[in-house]
């Protein structure tokens, strides 16, 4: 035992030939991702670091101003950004939730029986394929206010149509419906798929032999089960929600009257419009620490409602 | 003798009615779940009807339910005449190919390492490599613009495809590397013992295995190549670089190519160009449905 141990301990110390000539190898293989890790993602941070606190606006060299573009950002001397942070969680809170409750209502019908389910799935998936440009270009004919298909609709109930992208109340309810047909059906749908045919059928039989009906054997049985399911998808929705950028730009460009300017739209306006690089890069990591402290805080909250089997 | 008669047709009416039931709950579950696709179908058939219609009758209203003049033909060959929209389309595939072969023959290679190898620090770069998903693309945005910039790569289609040659990114090699790992070793250990090096074994054994999770990879990895906006938003500029997706932008603007002037804009062919440019999506999906569901189904589960 103790000569094992021993024996065990030293060869963890040198390495023999084969290791040695095996982790050489590994290292070989590793290379690709090595140099782009480094000249894609860690030169790209740490410049980003450096930038957020210069002026630079590309034609000039960087010039070191200190905390100026986060006080600039953060207190007050541009006052687009807490609005456009502001809309970026409104964005947020409505289309996450709603969609998650598609998402796992589609999963929980397609888990149904039913004949066709390949042919059903794609109804439901493509949408989730289709370019987001094309997608916005597509609702925006929809949606448009004089006369777009929805309007003979809302004349034949009898309400009166919202303007739908042209309102500055209805912008980003319009956006949430575009992303709500855009990925209900999507990824996150699959995965809540995936998650529902795991879900252990002896605990389904065995909570109906002690008479529990539908509906407790989906709140005490089936979420409890997607919970981890749940958030991993909540998390990936948030994060996607706080950077929406495609939809927008396209269909309403942030407007009307900054209606719907989210940050992401900021961060892009200053970079590449104003080529205000070094306070863009201090904006980028004002939406990257959003980001972050929001992961952190709920994979901290998680250990409160999500149930891992086995674990 | 009654209470047997009660319980026992009680138990045949049922019986009876089970079934009754049972199609009803299915009948409805048809109607919900086949109304929902209408729902999700809807925009793409309106888009459809949109794009065989005339200039004057899309802009009239109310909207006519079906073309009154069927211009399917004439306005799907309008979109290839008024502006270089085949152009367009050969520059997102060129750009998609490029990107994606980079991509899986990087990133089957490096999962390879992750899979196959020990040495030190493989916990510390397999950890930052799956935290590099974890960080918001915007604060790497403006950086890699400027080393692109100053490499002189704006305008040139390197910035979309080179970074793909260099690991191919998290998501692939995650994705590789939990495939391979389900790949017996003795596999591995015969072609050894027969003499093959770690090349060889690499060719030979674990990518022919790695089939369907190679064809995963490509199939998510062509839709967000595809579909990619804000990148040649970023780093193309000239018109004949464009993409297909960009290139939808000139028909929404109303503008025709040849002199960038605002015309009324054209929201039938806008239409009929969307269509074509989601098409190769859709074709894709129908021919690899698998793949996307497995694919998705790996990374979100087991992630």
């Amino acid at each position: 035992m103790a000569v094992a141990e021993a024996q065990a301990a030293r060869s963890k110390m040198r390495m023999t030939a084969r290791e040695r000539r095996r982790a050489f190898q590994g290292y070989a293989f590793l290379t690709p991702w090595l140099i782009g890790f480094f000249a894609f993602t860690a030169l790209p941070i740490v410049v980003s670091v450096i930038l957020s606190f210069t002026r630079y606006s590309v034609l000039r060299p960087p010039q070191f101003i200190g905390l100026k573009n986060y006080r600039h950002a953060l207190l007050g001397g541009d006052d687009l950004v807490w609005p456009s942070i502001g809309r970026s969680f409104y964005y947020a809170i409505l289309s996450v939730p709603l969609g998650l409750i598609a998402s796992l209502t589609i999963a929980i019908l397609l888990n149904q029986k039913l004949r066709f389910l390949a042919f059903w799935r794609t109804l439901y998936f493509l949408p989730s394929l289709t370019p987001s440009v094309a997608t916005a270009y597509i609702w925006r004919w929809l949606f448009n206010p004089e006369i777009g298909v929805l309007k003979p609709a809302f004349e034949f109930v009898g309400l009166p149509m919202p303007r739908w992208f042209s309102s500055m109340e209805w912008a980003i309810p319009s956006l949430v419906i575009v992303s709500l047909w855009q990925n209900a059906g999507g990824s996150a749908m699959i995965i809540f798929l995936a998650g529902l045919q795991d879900v252990p059928v002896e605990l389904m039989e065995a909570a109906e032999i002690d008479g529990a009906g539908r509906w407790r054997k989906f709140w005490h049985i089936t979420i409890p089960m997607l919970s981890p399911v749940i958030f991993f998808n909540f998390i990936m929705g948030i994060i996607g929600a706080l950077r929406v950028f495609d939809t927008a730009f396209v269909a309403t460009g942030g407007g009307p009257a900054y209606a719907t300017w989210f940050i992401s739209l900021h961060i892009y306006q200053t970079a590449f419009v104003y080529f205000d690089m070094g306070y863009a890069a201090a904006l980028s990591w004002l939406l990257a620490a959003i980001i972050i402290t929001l992961t952190i805080l709920q994979f901290r909250l998680s250990k409160y409602w999500v149930f891992y089997q086995g674990g | 003798m009654t209470a047997e008669k009660t319980l026992i047709s009680s138990r045949t009416m049922r019986k009876r009615r089970q079934p009754l039931r049972r199609i009803i709950g299915r009948i409805i579950l048809y109607i919900i779940v086949g109304l929902g696709g209408a729902c999700f179908m809807f925009p793409f058939f309106w888009a459809f009807i949109s794009s065989g219609k005339s200039a004057a009758e899309i802009a009239s209203y109310p909207p006519t339910l079906w073309p009154k003049k069927m211009l399917f033909v004439e306005n799907y060959s309008r979109i290839w005449t008024e502006a270089p929209f085949l152009l367009w389309i050969r520059n997102s595939a060129v750009i998609t190919s490029l990107n994606l072969i980079g991509a899986i023959a990087s990133a089957s290679v490096v999962a390879y390492s992750f899979a196959r190898f020990e040495y030190p620090g493989k916990n510390l770069w397999f950890f930052l490599m799956l935290s590099t998903m974890m960080i918001p693309g915007e604060v790497r945005l403006i950086p890699t613009y400027l080393i692109f910039k100053s490499l002189g790569w704006i305008n040139t289609i390197k910035p979309l495809v080179v970074p793909a040659w260099f690991g191919g990114g998290a998501f692939n090699i995650f994705l590789l590397r939990q495939f391979y790992m389900t790949i017996p070793r003795d596999l591995d250990e015969a072609a050894e013992m027969d003499g093959a090096g770690p090349l060889r074994i690499f060719l030979n054994v674990i990518l022919p295995l790695s089939k369907p999770a190679i064809a995963t990879a490509a199939t998510l990895g062509f839709i967000g190549n595809w579909n990619n906006f804000m990148g040649p938003l970023i780093y193309l500029n000239d018109p004949e670089k464009m993409t297909a997706v960009q290139g939808l932008r000139y028909f929404a603007l109303g503008t025709t190519y040849s002199q960038l002037s605002a015309g009324p804009p054209k929201d039938n062919l806008l239409m009929a160009a969307s269509i074509v440019v989601a098409l190769p999506c859709l074709i894709l999906f129908f021919v690899a449905q698998k793949y996307f569901v497995q694919g998705i189904a790996t990374t979100g589960l087991k992630g």
